[in-house]
């Protein structure tokens, strides 16, 4: 995994609440058996017109289209970010667009586990603060902090505000470790639980003997 | 005595394996349910790190996502290419890594979440995770069942285990008798209304109260399935003699004195008196009527009595701006009652009502009747066995006297992935769980019901209040 540390970017304000997995990545593109090459995709039903089906025309009403967010690496968006489908493909379609961290007031559980698989920064703020963000962002050139280690977002106006994480979350964020690896290291642990799970046959999914 | 534990903490503690200083519990996973969507990059990950799958007989996998429903022979030859594919990984991944596999045309196949159950293999007490956020229905039978990421299915096909943090505990109590013509569906529906869409984020649910012991178990399952979308990790229901009359005798479930020592465990996991839980919601069931979504999202709910909302009726500017923003996608007027929106299509299936009381319930109001001229109508059923089930009761063929298609099992228009897809602008009244922009097609307008609620719209073209249909018998 891609270790997060610290990224100073443009950030693209989507100010929308309960934007769902089902946004960030329509269904037509969860076939594909690859991890890469959701990047395209990412917001599409947004991000491209509709009149044409499936067509490839940006839709230039759509903030991430605006030419001043290109290149953009953090994303700003409202309540309840990611809500929906459990599809990992967000967080891939997103990170393989090039976002690198999102900045929103909640966001949904399994999103925020499949973020945190993917490298992907994630920082909870109060409402307001979300909210001067967005403002703030609406000038072209902005550009906004998102630091792991500090757990803070400033930018060079002066904003400044720290977020909670786990701490073993972040831990995992700054080295990019490997969780499997990590739970091997309770191998023994494991396989004494496993011993002895193994008996009690009502946790088994297929033996019907005792 | 130890204290007084709700039934999620029993269950939870029956399954530490470990809680390392410092870092999430680690806990044991019994069953994990594998489709076609979510698995292909968890096997590539394995296969890429060298690393085996540790319990193939915790595993059990089927195809649902995207099979085509229109024909048998459609299944064994999916046209897209890109679909094909990803059935076809599947069928490879399962063979070489020794899970049971449940293909297109297998008597046991259907949607992952119906068969878990129909199979014998979602049990009380145990821990089950799928790629896919409505596990949460296998809570019905008082397991923990959670939809998780690809990352973590792959970190579970290597260690059959997951780091978890704990979460919250919540009760919702839903007490007295559901009126005439109100089901399973309107109930949570009703409670996602009132909680909103992220309401029980960060809790494992427990539903409790009379009328949720009155239901069958497929009513169970239709509640815990939306858990999800009020933002729950989870959702059970205490297993009791209902559970265990719906288990007896399934293919992977225990027999002789194994049974008998099964239930005997299984009577210990409902909540003791007195444990306490982290948050607390009573309902009276009397309250809830047939309940329609009228938005984007399965918060934006209101009564069939009801009309479409103003986005003056917000009671915050977030909200505000998701109304106005709803009403402009979905192409309705605020003020406008329930009753006069028309609809041209309508879907009845899903994991969350694609099961046989469902359709039973439907078949009920629609036997004599016929679908408007201005409605195209489907039944998908849920699974194969559903689907059997059905075509002996005869059913089938009230669906297709009354105008509806009758198709092959799959998750089919509740995410359209497979072919069946509204057009843009299209309206549905729909039995599934999300009403999202373009979930059902791009620019299409999903209302989520009941499938009583479904099938009196694909007859009235339009929705309206089944209560006041006669035929109807009030059942769930
Ligand atoms: S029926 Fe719908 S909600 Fe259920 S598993 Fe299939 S796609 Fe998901």
């Amino acid at each position: 995994m891609q270790p997060f540390t610290r990224i100073t970017s443009i950030a693209v304000p989507l100010d929308r609440a309960n934007v769902d997995t089902d946004q960030i990545i329509p269904k037509q593109f969860l076939k594909r058996i690859e991890r890469t090459g959701y990047g395209e995709f990412l917001f599409f039903d947004w991000r491209y017109e509709l009149d044409v089906p499936d067509s490839v025309m940006p839709n230039p009403e759509f903030v991430m289209n605006a030419p001043q967010y290109k290149g953009a690496e953090i994303l700003l968006a409202g309540k309840n970010f990611g809500c929906g489908s459990s599809r990992e493909h967000a967080a891939w379609a997103l990170s393989d667009y090039g976002f690198r961290a999102v900045i929103a007031p909640t966001f949904a559980d399994i999103f925020f586990s499949n973020a945190g698989k993917n490298g992907i920064g994630l920082a909870r703020l109060t409402d307001d603060e979300v909210n001067t963000l967005m403002q703030r962002a609406k000038t072209p050139g902005y550009q906004v902090t998102v630091d792991l280690e500090a757990q803070t977002v400033t930018d060079a106006q002066g904003f400044k505000a720290r977020f909670e994480i786990d701490p073993f979350r972040k831990e995992c964020l700054l080295n990019g470790l490997d969780d499997i690896g990590l739970t091997l290291r309770h191998g023994e642990a494991l396989d004494k639980f496993e011993a002895k799970h193994d008996n009690e046959f009502w946790s088994a999914p297929k033996t019907a003997t005792a | 005595m130890s204290a007084p534990q709700t039934m999620f903490e029993k269950v939870w503690n029956n399954h530490l394996v470990a809680s390392p200083e410092g870092e999430p519990p680690l806990i044991y996973i019994d069953l994990q349910l594998v489709h076609e969507v979510t698995s292909p990059q968890a096997f590539d990950g394995l296969r890429l790190a060298g690393r085996k799958l540790r319990r193939p007989d915790r595993h059990i996998a089927t195809v649902d996502h995207n099979v085509p429903t229109t024909s048998a022979e459609d299944r064994l030859h999916i046209l897209d290419q890109t679909s094909a594919a990803q059935v076809n990984a599947l069928r490879k991944n399962c063979k070489e890594f020794g899970i049971e596999f449940f293909d297109v045309q297998d008597a046991s196949q259907g949607i992952v979440h119906m068969i878990g159950p129909e199979l014998g293999a979602t049990k009380p007490g145990m821990t089950i995770v799928c790629g896919d956020s409505h596990t949460s229905t296998h809570g019905a039978f008082g397991a923990l069942a959670f939809g998780i990421g690809t990352s973590e299915v792959e970190h579970v096909m290597a260690t059959q285990t997951l780091p978890q943090s704990k979460p919250k505990t919540f009760r919702i109590t839903v007490d007295g008798t559901l009126p005439y013509g109100v089901t399973a569906k309107d109930i949570i529906l009703h409670i996602i209304g009132l909680i909103g869409t992220d309401g029980a984020t960060g809790y494992a649910v427990e539903y409790a109260g009379s009328a949720i012991r009155a239901l069958s178990m497929e009513g169970r399952m239709t509640i815990c399935n939306m858990s999800i979308e009020a933002g729950a990790r989870a959702g059970m229901i205490a297993p009791d003699e209902t559970t265990f009359a719906y288990l007896m005798g399934r293919r992977f479930s225990p027999t002789g004195k194994a049974w008998d020592e099964a239930v005997a465990h299984w009577k210990t996991l409902p909540t003791d008196e007195g444990a306490v839980f982290d948050r607390e919601l009573h309902i009276d069931a009397a309250e809830i009527t047939p309940t329609v979504s009228w938005g984007t999202s399965p918060g934006m709910v209101t009564s069939i009595e009801g009309k479409v909302p103003s986005p003056d009726d917000a009671t915050n500017e977030i909200d505000r701006k998701g109304y106005e923003r709803a009403l402009e996608y979905m192409g309705l007027k605020a003020g406008t009652p329930i009753e006069q929106i028309n609809i041209d299509r309508v879907f009845l299936g899903s994991c969350t009502n694609g099961r046989i009381e469902d359709l039973r319930a439907a078949a009920q109001i629609v036997k004599g009747r016929h679908v408007a001229s201005t409605v195209s109508a489907m039944v998908v059923p849920g699974s194969q066995a559903v689907k059997k089930q059905a075509e002996e009761e005869g059913l089938d063929k009230i669906f297709k006297d009354a105008g509806f298609e009758w198709r092959e099992p799959g998750c089919s228009m509740c995410l359209g992935m497979n072919p069946d897809i509204l057009s843009p602008g299209e309206r549905c009244a729909s039995t599934s769980n999300r009403n999202f922009e373009g979930r059902q097609g791009r620019g299409g307008r999903t209302h989520l019901v009941s499938p009583q609620m479904a099938a009196a719209a694909a007859i009235a073209g339009h929705f309206t209040d089944v209560r006041n249909w006669p035929n109807n018998g009030g059942k769930n």
